[in-house]
């Protein structure tokens, strides 16, 4: 064969591998019991190479599990080294310091065999409902509180469920028959790839992935470095401020942009909190190679070379480095303001290709109802429900921020209409937030305002994770900071609410949210006087703030 | 029914129309009149008629295929619409799912909504999931509210309410309001265009309807007159997206199910040739000049869905539409056609559509000022086109242009020669069509195993061997006709009519009185519909529910019978869905409860029974008319390729591969270690003797 098929080749195989690691992405959402998975989309999926190398990622899923998952692998071949596994094997863990961050993340590795011979792995992440413990919230003061802690073991061995595994597992949840479900469709998915993936080593005649690897490694690594040497070189400091649990956190970055690499230094960022927004590194690493890569290098798929001329220094100690067995269930309210962190920094290198801050940390109000709140004097059957919502995202260079989307994060909503028919709730309201948009000479996006009550305005609790209510996302370039967060009460005096923690909404009140907005980027004097009006007449920017901010008389 | 049909496709560029009578076709293409469509349709149809010596009154029946409301949702040119909805959710449409369709482009355009927030007017009103009101309708702010609409000058009016689906009467009330204070007024309700749970995909469904309900309903009044004017006074039919046909006033009230008729008239076209030959599982494969459409098919119907993205922003990225909930035949298209732009991206990587060169100027090779290459270019470069005869030899190819396209794009870029770069174009568009199709097997929960693939379109049977190699599928049938297939497709469709209803059921509760009243009264309301078409014709009802793991996300349609449920048949049920799901996922879930989410009953006229093709004994293989020096993909190699003209063969008539077989409006290319014979049909079938 010539050299020039042979070369042509290793690019249909490359294109292959990223279509068979979407596949099994696609297998998942298909298959999981979870709504954070199948509607949510909270999940990940990729193939490494024996040396846990990974060579490609599914485009579905979220950034938080990218690089998690990808250290994930090595840990899982220390403990099970590659030859000691069989066909039909699998293994699973939610360790957070093994896994993606916090116990509700399980990951399950796979090997695929070709001719009895182990050829590659496949791993996944998916967020499942519940995995007992406190539920998803920052009350916990450790782990253990957190759930149940499944470290690195067989699920699946040579094809028979360990049974004594599934014993544990459905012993510690609340939602039982979709935790066992959701593992076994962990497993499908994995195995979808594995099949294909052998079945495309039969047609191009592979005995391994090893030149394909190496093929993949080599012009990711160089595409990735060429991106980064066009950045002007230099230190760029950059912090910000998020509301915290007992106290506000500050994240403090230095990015320095060398010749072919990019390092972040942490120094200066808080300390660790006693609750459950602590970050693992993982995650760290996770989230601020997310916000580095969408402004750098976009358009080159995430495997290890690409990812590889990241460097991340976080301090012992900090919130960014959790340690063992610190809690971390929400570890997502700080690690999603990495970004803007991060953006913060290149603002300073290439404004022209950065954005102003957004709401970024997900703003997921878990309602829970029934006897575990009310005990006996329950008038509402039991439910365990979160729903995914966003504020703005921050404005653009050259558009307007994105109203109520989700960014950094990769999920979904899912409809009011099914929440409604799973849980014994009532959303009275969920639309745009007037006049929340960041202005600017393009505006941030415009947050959202939800009402909720339980049925009958029987009386339920919240477990709030919410940020951005004491420290708005920032506007750049002269742009206005987006409208602060609130939670609260529905009632006459319009009671707030703690931020963080599990609080009772008591009968006959209803809980409001109030998302916030985007930040908004230059000077709003510069906006095109056309978009302010057409934003007086949608009701979304009031004639007071187009008159006084914009300088728009309607 | 008796006497001559009649189908007109409407397409962007081309008209095609295709007329039938006692087993005889004729068929032609003019191009499309954009202005004042029903003149081009006209304009077709004289042609053909006089072509087919037949007089307008030999016509009995018109069928009719659009993607007028399509164009008109891409183009953003309906009517002033307005949404009356539930105070509080007026930003339904605007917030969507709350997601990107892309996870790392910071510049990312969402849909706009087809109405904006200044016509998304609230009222007061709510029903909760099992559609008790919790707050009764404020009849006198939909009174405020109309008025106000009025001023504004709309068009059109949709009311999407939460929970209509369940319990109409709050929208059914408002819509009576309207009427005393607006007669006239076209309104479309939620609750009778998209009867579904999920409150953006419904509102989003209504609000098109409502958007492009002006405009198509003065069409198709303008397109009757003018066939009556012409002489044809027969009844006219309208294809639907989901595959039946419907009589005008239908068409007229839910327009938006029309969106999609022009590719499923492809997909019944597959079916009928699958029919034809007895292929019980089949993979249809059209690939025209700017994108390919993939569609499974089992047991000679197009598999069918409930969901379905209109002009999409992002270039063909899902997520990137606007969601619609109707019945359609399930495709996967992609930017993959002869006119696809190549290049190389940052990482060297050959790149491939969806961009395309269009058909002007089209790809390099037609030497009207094209300069990127398409993949028509790389085709011709491997030596697949003969420059003289491509297109019947209407359009003469200009390969020093491919080969310079070629050269400038993409070899340059990577050190390949511009014939090995034509060949990674040709490799990595075949790759991405065949990975496609991977992906939509999965979403569907099927496989390829033993699937016949059906090619047609330009592109089609070019590039069948090497995707149906990639896919493992050994077998290949590329029917005649295939130019205009879709139009062909109508002349197969049945009179149908889908109605679609959620009913919320758990099998450890099943209310079956509740059920079986549901499904009687769906099917009266699809029998009404057909009922209007068929003229007494027979019909059969099909019944599905569609039902997964409590828990679970998607679900699977399990048949039902047509008739009113026993209790003792729910069991069954029950087993026919965990048997189905263990086929699709290697393993039913234990110990999960069974949801049934939504119903839906298709009433339908029985297709004429199609006679299975007779068996023909092998007949001389024809001479070869000429030779290329084609280059195989596989292999990289150049050899000299005979190439067979189309009407050289006869019934039974065999060659071996590698090569060529012409004719006007596409080539079938028969990859190395294929054979390819004709069918008593006329129809090409390529069987894989060996693999490679």
């Amino acid at each position: 064969m010539t050299d020039a098929l042979k070369a042509i080749q290793r690019q249909i195989q490359w294109n292959r591998l990223i279509a068979v690691v979407e596949e099994q992405a696609q297998t998942m959402i298909r298959t999981a019991f979870s709504t954070t998975v199948r509607e949510a989309g909270d999940l990940s999926a990729g193939i490494f190479d024996l040396r846990g190398r990974m060579l490609a990622q599914a485009v579905t899923g979220t950034p938080g599990h990218v690089n998690s998952m990808m250290e994930s692998v090595n840990h899982f071949l220390a403990k099970f080294p590659a030859e000691t596994m069989r066909p039909g094997d699998h293994y699973i863990t939610n360790d957070p310091w093994l896994g993606t961050g916090h116990l509700h993340d399980l990951t399950v590795v796979t090997p695929a065999f070709r001719n009895g011979r182990i050829v590659g792995l496949f791993a996944n992440t998916a967020h499942v409902i519940d995995v007992g413990g406190l539920g998803m919230g920052p009350e916990g003061r450790s782990v253990f509180e957190e759930g149940l802690y499944i470290p690195i073991v067989k699920c699946f061995d040579q094809g028979r469920p360990n049974e004594t595994f599934f014993d544990f597992l459905r012993a510690g949840s609340r939602t039982p028959v979709e935790l066992e479900g959701d593992v076994y469709s962990l497993c499908a998915c994995n195995d979808a790839g594995a099949k294909r993936l052998v079945e495309m080593m039969d047609e191009f005649a592979m005995d391994s992935l090893d030149e394909l690897a190496a093929y993949i490694f080599e012009s990711s690594l160089r595409a990735t470095v060429e991106e980064i040497a066009k950045l002007p070189r230099g230190t760029y400091a950059a912090e910000i401020r998020s509301d915290g649990y007992e106290a506000p956190v500050t994240l403090k970055a230095a990015m320095t942009i060398r010749e072919d690499r990019i390092e972040v230094d942490f120094a200066g960022t808080s300390g660790l909190s006693n609750r459950g927004i602590n970050v693992p590194p993982a995650y760290c690493r996770a989230y601020s190679c997310f916000g580095i890569k969408c402004v750098v290098a976009p358009e080159i798929p995430n495997n290890w070379a690409s990812l590889s001329p990241f460097h991340m220094r976080i301090p012992e100690g900090c919130i960014l480095n959790a340690p063992r067995p610190y809690p971390v269930s929400v570890r997502h309210v700080v690690g999603q303001l990495l970004p803007d962190l991060m953006m913060g920094c290149l603002h300073q290198a290439v404004p022209e290709r950065v954005n102003a801050e957004g709401s970024s940390a997900l703003w997921n109000p878990p309602l829970r109802g029934g006897a575990q709140v009310s005990g006996p004097a329950a008038e509402v059957p039991d439910f365990e429900i979160i729903t995914f919502n966003s504020g703005g995202t921050g404005a653009r260079p050259t558009k307007d921020g994105l109203d109520a989307t989700a960014f950094p994060s990769g999920v979904r909503t899912m409809p009011v209409e099914a929440t409604e028919n799973v849980a014994p709730v009532v959303f009275w309201r969920k639309e745009l937030r007037p006049d929340s948009a960041g202005a600017g000479r393009t505006r941030g996006g415009c947050g959202q305002v939800m009402e909720i009550g339980a049925k009958n305005d029987a009386e339920f609790a919240v477990n709030a994770i919410f940020d951005r209510v004491a420290h708005p996302p920032k506007g750049r370039d002269g742009g206005r900071d987006g409208a602060p967060g609130w939670v609260g009460l529905d009632d006459p005096n319009g009671t707030p609410l703690r931020t963080k923690g599990f609080q009772i909404v008591p009968r006959g009140r209803h809980l409001v949210l109030k998302l916030p907005g985007g930040g908004g980027m230059g000077d709003p004097r510069q906006r095109d006087p056309a978009l302010v009006r057409r934003d007086v007449a949608d009701g979304l920017v009031s004639p007071e703030v187009a008159r006084t901010v914009y300088g728009v008389e309607v | 029914m008796t006497g001559a049909r009649l189908a007109v496709d409407i397409g962007g560029t081309f008209t095609d129309v295709a007329v039938e009578e006692n087993g005889r076709r004729w068929t032609g293409k003019v191009l499309t009149t954009p202005q004042a469509p029903e003149e081009g349709v006209l304009a077709g149809v004289r042609r053909v008629l006089d072509e087919a010596g037949l007089a307008p009154e030999d016509i009995a029946l018109v069928i009719h295929g659009t993607t007028l409301a399509t164009n008109a949702i891409i183009e953003r040119k309906g009517a002033r619409t307005a949404l009356l909805t539930t105070e509080g959710f007026r930003d339904v449409l605007a917030m969507g799912n709350e997601a990107r369709y892309d996870q790392y482009d910071l510049n990312i355009e969402l849909p706009q909504p087809l109405v904006p927030r200044r016509w998304r007017l609230p009222v007061p009103e709510r029903l909760d999931n099992e559609g008790r009101v919790l707050r009764p309708l404020d009849e006198e702010a939909v009174r405020r509210q109309v008025e106000f609409l009025r001023a504004e000058g709309i068009e059109s009016l949709a009311i999407g309410f939460l929970h209509a689906f369940v319990n109409p009467a709050h929208e059914r009330r408002a819509a009576e309001i309207v009427a005393e204070m607006w007669p006239g007024l076209p309104v479309s309700l939620s609750s009778e265009v998209s009867p579904e749970m999920r409150e953006w995909e419904r509102f989003s469904t209504t609000v098109a309807n409502a958007y492009v309900q002006p405009l198509m309903a003065r069409y198709l009044r303008k397109l009757e007159s003018g066939l009556r004017e012409a002489g044809l006074a027969c009844p006219l039919f309208l294809m639907l997206s989901g595959g039946g046909l419907t009589t005008l006033e239908t068409a007229a009230r839910f327009p938006i199910r029309l969106v999609e008729s022009g590719p499923a008239g492809g997909a019944i076209f597959s079916a009928h040739v699958a029919k034809e030959r007895g292929f019980g599982r089949v993979l249809s494969f059209d690939m025209g000049g700017t994108t390919a459409k993939i569609c499974l098919i089992d047991d000679y119907a197009p598999q069918t869905a409930r969901h379905f993205e209109v002009a999409r922003v992002g270039r063909f990225k899902k997520g990137s539409g606007l969601p619609l909930r109707i019945p359609v035949i399930e495709m996967v298209e992609i930017g993959a056609g002869g006119g696809s732009l190549a290049g190389v991206d940052a990482l060297g990587r050959i790149q491939v559509g969806p961009e395309s060169a269009g058909a002007d100027p089209g790809p390099a090779c037609y030497g009207r000022g094209g300069e990127r290459p398409a993949v028509t270019d790389a085709n011709l470069l491997l030596g697949r086109y003969d420059p003289e005869r491509f297109a019947g030899g209407t359009l003469r190819l200009h390969p020093e242009k491919a080969r310079a396209a070629l050269a400038a794009h993409v070899g340059g870029r990577l050190g390949l020669s511009p014939e090995m770069a034509a060949l990674g174009v040709v490799e990595m568009v075949d790759e991405n069509m065949a990975n496609a199709a991977r992906v939509h097997a999965i979403e569907s929960g099927k496989g390829f195993d033993d699937r016949v693939l059906i090619a047609f379109g330009g592109g089609g049977p070019v590039h069948a061997t090497r995707v149906a190699e990639k896919i493992g599928i050994r077998r290949i049938l590329v029917p005649s006709g295939a130019g205009v297939g879709s139009a062909i497709g109508f002349l197969r469709a049945p009179v149908a009519y889908e109605v679609v209803r959620s009913l919320y059921q758990r099998f450890a509760s099943f209310d079956v009185a509740a059920v079986n009243a549901l499904l009687a009264d769906m099917a009266a309301e699809a029998e009404a519909v057909v009922a209007a078409g068929s003229f007494g014709a027979p019909t059969r009802e099909s019944r599905l529910a569609y039902m997964r793991y409590v828990g679970q996300g998607h679900e699977i349609a399990v048949p039902l019978p047509a008739r009113a449920l026993t209790a003792a048949e729910v069991k069954e049920i029950r087993a026919a869905y965990d048997a189905e799901y263990a086929r699709c996922y290697d393993r039913p879930v234990p110990g999960s409860d069974v949801e049934v989410l939504s119903f839906a009953v298709t009433v339908s006229t029985i297709p004429e029974p199609v006679e299975p093709a007779a068996e023909v004994f092998d007949a001389p293989p024809p001479r070869p008319a000429r030779r290329l020096a084609v280059r195989d993909t596989a292999t990289g190699e150049v050899s000299d390729w005979p190439v067979y003209d189309r009407d050289a063969f006869t019934p039974g008539a065999a060659i071996a591969g590698p090569a060529i077989v012409a004719e006007a409006e596409t080539s079938t290319l028969v990859g190395r270690g294929w054979r390819c014979r004709m069918d008593g049909l006329g129809y090409l079938e390529l069987t894989q003797e060996a693999s490679r």
